[in-house]
């Protein structure tokens, strides 16, 4: 079977707020110097599937889809040593200032010249936009039907049987192949690169497509092709002060916490 | 200003009753449409709707379409879209809003690319700008907030529960019940649900407790919740947790606080080895006062938290309850 994972380069989700800043004017976040780049964490779960899809079927051709800047290879790189068999880089200045519409027409459209594509993973969300619609989006516009906040995937024949974590409980859901399913945490610890995979990985074919190779051009994507206007971007400010509570020995601390709450009328 | 003239509210039905989410997005929906005094349309779709309706329309819907069939009973994407298209196509609302549950994470976003619109979603605030709908919403692992307009018609948002003031229900009320038979092609339904378990627990307690115990990777162990547990029976609690706690299996998934779990808003929320990260926040933020205790002086959450302790949650918890218990007597 055909596997497409979606995966996006982001900032490090665990960047201090300390250190997190944003340019109100130009509407842009400011990341420290040497800040980290990474997948996506829900998207390394969607590797994770897809590997485990195949350890289990035995055969799966694994492929991954990016849609980001030069810089998006390390990821790939990452993704490759992970067992991706293939990756394919979506890279052109066409794309740049889009939107969550544009991102998922784009990869849509990659799916869809990439062809005979039977199961399209991705994360619930990105963890920098935190938006989640991409992976729907995409099987909107292919048509497929497609199933969220999976915890596991497997494949029975040609239907797929997924697991989905729900907050207050869980359902078990059948869809048939061609699908999209996207990923929540659920899915658990992600593997770390082997050295064989890490030593294959530098001769898997990594292919770049422009706008034009997928078919699409302004004002489908970029700029013109966006449907939400970013009117602010910031920090929200913390207005509160904190009390610390003094005390040399637990019982100290707890019998002043205490008072203080119950001073305050809050137990 | 005659934008927006009509909202429409998807609403969700959890045992019987509309979601106590959907009184909170009719309350936001009447405050949009304080200055145009437009219209707002709700929808239900679902089997055995009895008093659904009038109790939408008691809570501030001018009109209620409800769709009800057996083969409804259930949500799942393919069965609702067809007829929420439908309805929605005859209203030609402004905006749509959904609630930003699992229900309305999977709604929201298919609706929204098959009315090829936009869709803005776990937003926290929303208001009308120079006759243009605003809404915020966290971003950035809930570093940062994004206020976004849109471009395409209708704009379709979820919000995040606790940010808005529910619509009070009110018996005389007026509105128009409007029922509608299905447009669903059974045939266009290619998923099933073979299974749905419902978590037999505190999930629902924790969204409307006043005092929440909420426990983090600091707790080290499922332990530190036996403790965060007997702290919140004396104070008439729930107890949550952060991912980091849920991931490690230290506590059940419905306990989640944060971005990828739950939104909360109590009264007294204690983060108890608790980082304070942007993710955990976006879910606890809103509580009206939160007492931390940390081991590291410098963790964020000392940033949120009118009360902190620099401390073992190990050895305070023990001597809180000690002392509560003292006191009681």
């Amino acid at each position: 079977m055909k596997i497409v994972v979606c995966v996006k380069e982001i900032p490090d989700p665990d960047l201090a707020a300390s250190i997190f800043s944003v340019d109100e004017k130009a509407r842009k976040v400011i990341l420290p110097p040497g800040t980290r780049h990474v997948m996506s964490p829900f998207d390394a779960q969607a590797v994770e599937v897809a590997l485990r899809i195949r350890d289990a079927s035995g055969e799966a051709a694994i492929t991954l889809l990016c849609l980001g800047a030069e810089t998006a290879r390390s990821i790939i790189k990452h993704g490759l040593a992970l067992g991706a068999d293939e990756a394919i880089l979506l890279c052109d200045p066409a794309f740049d200032d889009g939107d969550s519409f544009t991102t998922a027409r784009s990869l849509a459209a990659a799916i869809a010249k990439i062809g005979h594509v039977d199961l399209v993973l991705t994360g619930r969300q990105a963890a920098d936009g935190d938006l989640g619609v991409v992976g729907c989006g995409i099987g909107e516009l292919l048509n497929l039907p497609t199933v969220t906040f999976a915890a596991s995937v497997t494949v029975a024949g040609k239907t797929l049987v997924i697991e989905r974590a729900l907050g207050d409980g869980s359902e078990t859901v059948e869809a048939p192949m061609p699908a999209v399913v996207t990923i929540s945490h659920e899915v658990g610890s992600v593997r770390h690169p082997s050295l064989r995979e890490t030593m294959k990985a530098a001769r898997k074919p990594v292919t770049m497509w422009t706008a034009k190779d997928i078919g699409l051009a302004p004002p489908d994507i970029g700029a013109r092709g966006a449907r939400r206007v970013l009117e602010r971007l910031y920090v929200p400010v913390s207005d509160v002060e904190c009390e610390f509570i003094r005390g040399e020995t637990p019982g100290e601390l707890a019998a002043n916490l205490v008072d203080r709450l119950s001073n305050a009328s809050l137990i | 200003m005659t934008y927006p003239s009509d909202l429409f509210v998807a609403v969700e039905v959890i045992d019987g009753r509309p979601a106590a989410l959907v009184y909170e997005m009719l309350g936001l929906a009447r405050g949009l449409l304080e200055e145009s005094g437009g219209v707002i349309h709700a929808c239900v779709l679902g089997s055995g709707l009895d008093g659904l309706a009038e109790d939408l329309i008691a809570h501030g819907a001018d009109k209620a379409y409800v769709v009800d069939a057996p083969f409804l009973a259930a949500y799942q994407a393919d069965l609702w879209l067809p007829d929420l298209v439908a309805v929605i196509g005859k209203v030609e609302p402004d905006a749509v809003i959904v609630g930003h549950t699992p229900f309305g994470a999977d709604l929201a976003p298919r609706l929204a690319f098959r009315l090829g619109t936009v869709v803005a979603t776990g937003c926290n605030r929303a208001s009308v700008e120079g006759g243009k709908l605003h809404v915020t919403r966290p971003c950035y692992g809930g570093k940062a907030e994004e206020v976004v307009s849109f471009l395409t018609s209708p704009a379709v948002f979820t919000v995040k529960p606790k940010c808005f003031s529910p619509s009070p229900a009110k018996d005389n009320r007026g509105g128009e019940i409007v029922r509608l038979e299905s447009v669903l092609d059974p045939a266009s339904v290619r998923t099933r649900v073979r299974e749905a378990r419902r978590e037999v627990g505190d999930g629902a307690r924790l969204e409307t407790a006043s005092t929440v115990i909420a426990g983090g990777g600091g707790m080290k162990g499922p332990r530190g919740f036996e403790l965060a547990g007997r702290l919140a029976d004396l104070l008439g609690g729930a107890v949550g947790a952060s991912r980091v706690a849920c991931d490690l299996g230290w506590c059940p998934p419905s306990r989640q606080i944060g971005l990828s779990g739950k939104t909360i808003a109590p009264e007294l929320y204690f983060a108890i080895g608790i980082s304070g990260a942007g993710q955990h926040m976006a879910g606890c933020g809103n509580a009206k006062t939160i007492i931390a205790i940390n081991t590291d002086l410098h963790a964020p959450i000392f940033r949120y938290a009118r009360y902190g302790i620099v401390g073992d949650c190990h050895e305070v918890m023990p001597a809180l309850i000690e002392k509560i218990e003292a006191r009681r007597k």
